[in-house]
């Protein structure tokens, strides 16, 4: 199953990519993913039951327009704080941690890297459930995991 | 059509020059990295969809194609720019640059006697 699935993903790729539909090069294509799926099907679809990932992937896509949001005010706010005449009042660089609830490495890599996009706060490490997270701000470090640790928990987490 | 790509090509040629403003004024590596790492992910997807748009002005198969590739580089910078970021600080944080603090002078003073 994970095969198939692979192999049809790779294939969609392939046709986006290559833009041609004469039999030799979709056939090259047809090879290269049969190939791909069979050697490394356990990469893209690791774990887990087919119905935690569709749930997974709609919640992704549920997720991203409101992460997109967020990066657009967060970044509005750095360019207020970089714009500002007396910056160096306002910034006030600080590492925090903070223990996360999230138990999937996947959902705790989402959360990562969605720190990591919104501006004001880079994620360092994660160790044992515990992030690392370096704020340039005092409110960034305030307002940090907040809401998006509990959308990540709703999108991708199984109950 | 054409209003709607030149905005969104202008925004995030904005935000990739608040971006460098914040690479020059920000005291030490960290904090630069924030105005580095972040200002890039916003700004390229906001000046790649204006191409993407723009070259749908003529929704052949091909352009079509064509655009569909340029949002896969935007997902790819999208995934790739935070990954670099969170390697640059470890690795800046294992091999002991320090953080600028804001009473960081007087503590030096304090130390030194």
């Amino acid at each position: 199953m994970a095969k198939v699935a692979t192999f049809v993903v790779m294939l969609a790729f392939w046709v986006v990519l290559s833009g041609m539909f004469d039999g030799f090069h979709f056939s090259l294509g047809v090879v290269c993913c049969a190939l791909v799926a069979i050697f490394s099907h356990d990469l893209l679809f690791f774990g887990g039951d087919r119905r935690s990932w569709v749930r997974g992937v709609i919640g992704l896509i549920l997720y991203i327009p409101w992460l997109l949001w967020e990066i657009l005010l967060a970044n509005l706010h750095v360019a207020y704080i970089v714009l500002h005449p007396r910056m160096m009042e306002l910034i006030d660089p600080q590492l925090i941690r903070f223990k996360t609830k999230l138990k999937k490495p996947l959902s705790q890599v989402t959360l990562a890297q969605s720190i990591t996009l919104t501006p004001g706060t880079i994620t360092v490490d994660i160790r044992d459930g515990e992030f690392t997270i370096y704020a340039l701000t005092k409110e960034a470090a305030e307002g940090c995991p907040g809401s998006m640790e509990d959308r990540i928990a709703k999108a991708l987490e199984d109950r | 059509m054409n209003l709607i790509v030149g905005v969104l090509i202008v925004l995030g040629i904005l935000i990739f020059a608040i971006g460098i403003v914040g690479i020059l004024r920000l005291p030490d590596f960290y904090s630069r990295l924030h105005a580095a790492g972040k200002s890039d992910s916003l700004g390229s997807i906001l000046i790649i969809c204006g191409f993407a748009l723009y070259n749908l002005h003529d929704p052949s198969l091909t352009n079509v194609l064509v655009s569909l590739k340029m949002v896969f580089i935007a997902m790819f910078i999208f995934l790739a720019s935070p990954t670099a970021t969170h390697a640059i600080v470890d690795t800046a944080l294992i091999l002991g640059a320090e953080p600028w603090k804001k009473e960081k002078k007087e503590k030096k003073e304090k130390k030194r006697p």
